[in-house]
């Protein structure tokens, strides 16, 4: 079995030795090592590879690179993934790959019946056509016959995502003639380089011409250069690896696509670079005539290419359509691989003597166009008239080689701010003022002739390597024998022969030159507002085939210059990457990776379902025991605190030591309340507030002595708490002396809570005199418990009589097997968050992230009295102050008894009047089973809610509405006498 | 992504600094001499130039330190360091 009828015979950078088999679109095909799926394809005659975005129109293969706009195709098994450019997948056997938007095939496509609806799908037809009744109707079909690959179905298997920073004196991105002249000159002079290119193997243009470097096959020297580069320490080469994105401070994005690990899939380097030599080359245009899109309509050096390095012929016999010199070596390749010529159509007037002697008997047609082409599923001929008008005539082909001249590849230039000129002389944006440390060099300079890249990568790479501090030599510029000059005169697009033609300017997204100058019609004549209303030049490719004949377009309309359209923002990536490119190995755990309390081992040893409870933590939601339903287990786990003993980890619980003589002074001025008359051995409640007097954390603050303080946030809370202390203490009063120390995970806690938990603190035996009198509530007390140093705090989060119990963290596991071991006589049992969060909204403490939610203020919580009024200043008094006197109605903390006292609502269910659809007045906070009263009670944030006290709230469920009775915020102990006990 | 100078650990990626917002005056030992449109311009009026800007940036992954750096918000350059 041969590679394909279109294969030749000999030549070419493939491997014949080495068949593959593949199939596309169902169809079983074999290639080659070394093609990619559209030079194997292309071997076996399949021209017709893709139906268009919009109109479904058949469509081939045009380019041979990352350049191409024409064919995407979908990968199954285990390379699964959508939207490839065809040119850019590498065979390999077994590849299964499919055409996108197409079905079910592209030659039997049944939605090619739009394209007789054409005229109901002009540019922005979204805005404009199918609204009545409801574009949503429509939309859906819509995007499913546009559109393109389904994103795929499974995660794919054993593969590995990375990134890796890389600092270098000088990156050089592209290995082509001019990146390799650039990497060897810096690389001598002792500079660190990296060198990234985005082929497997370097070389860039000169992989796909037949030229001559000091007197020997270029790829000679390719390989010369890259071995002197491989043998070199300071030079790491990365092949396979786009360099796709600029940014600022001189980081550059690279994307390696087949690292050299076998466990690595993907890896992203993010390189910080001294200098950067962007050699990226230039990137071919098409050009814009009637039906342009034809399969068999390819870009004049995509077929040198295939020719040259895949020894494909992608057709028998093609007609050339230039408008500048750089066709003619392109045409002398295809003659020589016995592609028939029937004519290089050239729409400038005069054609050079060496561009003619490169391709002798060829007829040429200067001064002429090509006015449209013809064909259904492959082009048949085209019909070419002398450009000024005249007698059109037929010519009869199966491939058009298109030359609208080269765009030197400036994306990354930039991207990094570097400011653009267009160069007459190339009829081409070129690269003017750099905004980084970064040059252009070789092609995408606009220097497109082989010895002048040689010749500018040389100077770049000396130049970058100097301005790192090496000295390098001036270096030898190997001698080469190129095609003529390079001259163009511009064509942007041939006159319409009628006014329904169809010339494409953006062949991927459907859009022609009469969408464009519809756009300017509507007024959308600025550049970027043309491509945002016509979507020219977005998608996969970008438009980097056809975003400067978009420029010439409106540039011919408006009758200005190219320079005053510009360019529309080049935006990263400059090719397509994976999202797992990005992440790397930044994906869910390691993302944001959990905390863990000495107990968390113990927690899900016992059976426990884990909770992640604010800021990461780890922490038992609540313990089933088998048989129980979720609220059985909460019910017991709550019953348990309120009638007997029970202890929980409390270890998240965000801890500060405050030090210094300005302790006191930084803590007044954090909390509202005042603390100067706090007694050594006890804590006080405090609220914090956010400049903008909002509640920002409450929690409790114990004096450990004069200027020592240690102070509690909440869970969840303690990386902003630790924010705003440092801030006002580095920034506002840099001149205090106050040192902030977070000792949560230096102190973990086992809290041992219910009203016999005395009698375990007993048991567990401490030196602490726990009698009420002598250990009131809110106190704090030093000592040994269970034989281990301890600071036992009385404080209570569940409305009982509570210990808690803080160790060092390393004997945290030892106290808690303890507790529950000296325990189980009196009952204790572990209780999670689920039976904390009951008691709590049982006996109305506040909850971040449920009561307080960065909008409300101490007086709507109903804790206006721990707003001080006699301290001259604190965080947010003043805001408070402005806000209040501004009056209005605010949402108020209430409590709801719901009507249906078995029923439960939906935390964050709105309130609104009556019921009714429309603006809430507030919502559920929180919503629990009480076990005190045996009935759900509920919070609420409610407009003017104490006012409201007796009346009734209506809670708007996804089906109902929900009537309550509004109360106090307040179901258990109100007087807190349990918790004082 | 930008390189902030840390005065402390010198220049780090951005990734291990949280913005902080505008850098401003000292705030006042004592409010009570502004009038409440000032303040409340302090609080919700942040500078937002086109061009350099001086801001706050803390080294929260990094030595714990608040930093002031002049950016110019057109070109992300950094202009100077002035530390804290």
């Amino acid at each position: 079995m041969s590679g394909g009828e279109f294969r030749l015979p000999s030549g070419g950078r493939i491997d014949r030795s080495r068949p593959l088999r593949f199939s596309f679109g169902g169809r079983q095909y074999q290639g080659y090592e070394g093609d990619t799926l559209a030079s194997a394809l292309l071997a076996n005659g399949v021209r017709l590879t893709a139906r268009s975005f919009k109109y479904h129109r058949p469509r081939g293969i045009m380019g041979a690179g990352y350049e191409e706009p024409s064919s995407f195709v979908e990968l199954a098994g285990e390379d699964e993934s959508g939207n490839q450019a065809i040119t850019t997948v590498r065979l390999r056997d077994g590849l299964r790959a499919s055409p996108v938007n197409c079905w079910p095939s592209p030659g039997l496509d049944l939605m090619a019946a739009n394209q007789l609806f054409a005229r109901m799908l002009p540019a922005a037809f979204y805005y404009k056509t199918f609204m009545w009744p409801d574009w949503h109707l429509f939309e859906p079909h819509i995007r499913r016959a546009a559109g393109l690959a389904a994103a795929p179905q499974a995660e794919r298997r054993n593969t590995r995502y990375e990134t890796r920073h890389w600092h270098c004196d000088v990156l050089v991105a592209g290995a082509g003639p001019a990146g390799l002249m650039a990497a060897l000159v810096a690389a001598r002079s002792g500079a660190r380089v990296l060198l990234a290119d985005e082929g497997l193997e370097a070389g860039g243009s000169l992989l796909g011409r037949k030229v001559t470097v000091d007197g020997r096959p270029a790829l000679d020297w390719v390989a010369a250069a890259t071995a002197e580069l491989d043998g070199m320490d300071n030079v790491t080469r990365l092949r396979d690896a786009t360099v796709w994105a600029y940014r600022e401070g001189n980081l550059l994005l690279v994307t390696e696509r087949s690292p050299d690990a076998p466990h690595v899939f993907q890896r992203t380097w993010r390189v910080r670079a001294g200098r950067v030599v962007i050699a990226t080359g230039a990137i071919e245009r098409a050009m814009v005539f009637a039906d342009n899109d034809r399969p068999g309509m390819m870009l004049a050096s995509a077929v040198q290419t295939y020719v040259n390095r895949y020894a494909v012929r992608p057709g028998r016999r093609a007609v050339i359509f230039t408008n500048n010199t750089g066709a003619y070596a392109a045409a002398a390749d295809m003659l020589a691989a016995g592609i028939d010529i029937a004519a290089i159509v050239d729409s400038r007037l005069q054609v050079e003597d060496d561009a003619r002697a490169l391709v002798p008997g060829v007829e040429i047609l200067a001064g002429h166009v090509v006015q449209r082409s013809h064909g259904g599923r492959r082009v048949t001929g085209v019909t070419v008239q002398p450009k000024a008008g005249g007698t059109p005539r037929r010519l009869r082909c199966d491939l058009v080689c298109m030359s609208g001249g080269w765009s030197p590849t400036v994306h990354l230039f930039s991207q990094s701010r570097g400011r653009l000129r267009y160069e007459e002389s190339v009829a081409a944006f070129v690269p003017a003022e750099p905004a980084q440390p970064a040059a252009c060099a070789g092609a995408a300079e606009g220097r497109f002739e082989l010895a002048a890249a040689l010749t500018d990568g040389a100077e770049k790479g000396r130049l970058a390597a100097a301005a790192m501090g090496f000295r390098a030599q001036a270096a030898a510029v190997p001698q080469t024998k190129d095609a003529p000059r390079y001259a163009i005169e511009p064509l942007w697009h041939v006159e319409q022969h009628k006014p329904t033609a169809k010339s494409f300017v953006d062949v991927q997204n459907d859009v022609t030159l009469n969408d464009i100058h519809l756009a300017m019609r509507e007024g959308f004549g600025a550049v970027e507002h043309v491509k945002r209303y016509t979507t020219a030049g977005m998608g996969i490719d970008q438009g980097k085939t056809g975003n400067i004949n978009i420029i010439g377009a409106i540039a011919g309309k408006e009758g200005v210059p190219l320079e005053e359209v510009g360019t529309t923002t080049f935006r990263s990536p400059y090719v397509p990457i994976e999202f797992g490119a990005l992440a790397g190995a930044r994906r869910e755990s390691v993302v944001l990776p959990y905390r863990h309390t000495p107990m968390t081992a113990w927690h899900i040893e016992a059976g426990a379902v884990m909770y992640e409870a604010g800021a990461r933590w780890r922490r038992p939601g609540y313990y089933p025991r088998a048989g129980e339903s979720f609220q059985e287990t909460v019910n017991r786990e709550a019953r348990t605190v309120r009638t007997g003993a029970a202890v929980y980890d409390g270890s998240p619980l965000g801890k500060f030591e405050i030090k210094g003589r300005d302790a006191l002074r930084l803590i007044e001025m954090l909390y509202t309340n005042a603390f100067s008359s706090l007694k050594t051995g006890m804590g006080r409640y405090g609220l914090m507030l956010s400049d903008d007097g909002l509640v920002l954390d409450d929690g409790v603050t114990f004096k450990l002595g004069d200027g020592h303080y240690l102070m509690s946030t909440s869970t969840g809370n303690a990386d902003e708490v630790n924010r705003h202390m440092t801030q006002f203490c580095q920034v506002e009063r840099p001149e205090w002396d106050v040192h902030i120390t977070p000792v949560t995970a230096a102190w973990s806690n086992a809290t041992v809570c219910g009203p016999r938990a005395r009698e375990v603190m007993e048991a567990l035996g401490t030196d602490i005199d726990l009698s009420p009198d002598a250990f009131p509530f809110m106190a704090i007390r030093e000592g040994t418990v269970a034989g281990m140093q301890a600071r036992l705090c009385r404080v209570s989060f569940t409305g009982e009589l509570s210990f808690e119990i803080n160790v060092r963290s390393r004997d945290a596991a030892a106290l808690w097997r303890r507790v529950l071991e000296v325990g189980a006589p009196f009952g204790l049992i572990p209780i999670g968050s689920e039976a904390n969060h009951v008691l709590r909204v049982e006996k109305g403490f506040l909850s971040l992230g449920h009561e307080v939610d960065a909008t409300v203020d101490p007086y709507d919580l109903g804790i206006g009295w721990a707003m001080s009024k006699k301290k001259p200043d604190y965080i947010g008094k003043r805001a408070v102050e402005i806000r209040r006197k501004r009056g209005g109605p605010r949402r108020e903390l209430v409590g709801l008894l719901i009507d249906e006292p078995e029923r439960l609502v939906t935390e964050g269910a709105p309130i609104t009047p009556g019921g009714r659809k429309e603006a809430s007045e507030g919502f559920v906070s929180a919503c629990v089973w009480s076990v005190v009263h045996n009935r759900s009670v509920a919070l609420a944030l409610l407009k003017d809610g104490r006012a409201r006290m007796g009346q009734k709230a209506h809670i708007r469920m996804k089906d109902e509405v929900v009537t309550a009775l509004i109360t106090r915020p307040c179901f258990h102990d109100p007087d807190g006498n349990f918790l004082r006990s | 992504m930008l390189h902030i100078p840390c005065p402390f650990c010198g220049p780090r990626d951005e990734s291990e600094f949280a913005h902080g917002g505008p850098a401003r005056q000292q705030r006042p030992d004592d409010l009570s001499p502004l009038d409440d449109a000032a303040w409340v311009d302090h609080l919700t009026v942040p500078p937002n130039p086109v061009g350099p800007v001086r801001e706050k940036w803390w080294h929260v992954r990094g030595c714990g330190q608040w930093v002031t750096i002049e950016r110019d918000t057109l070109t992300h350059d950094i202009l100077e360091e002035t530390g804290e």
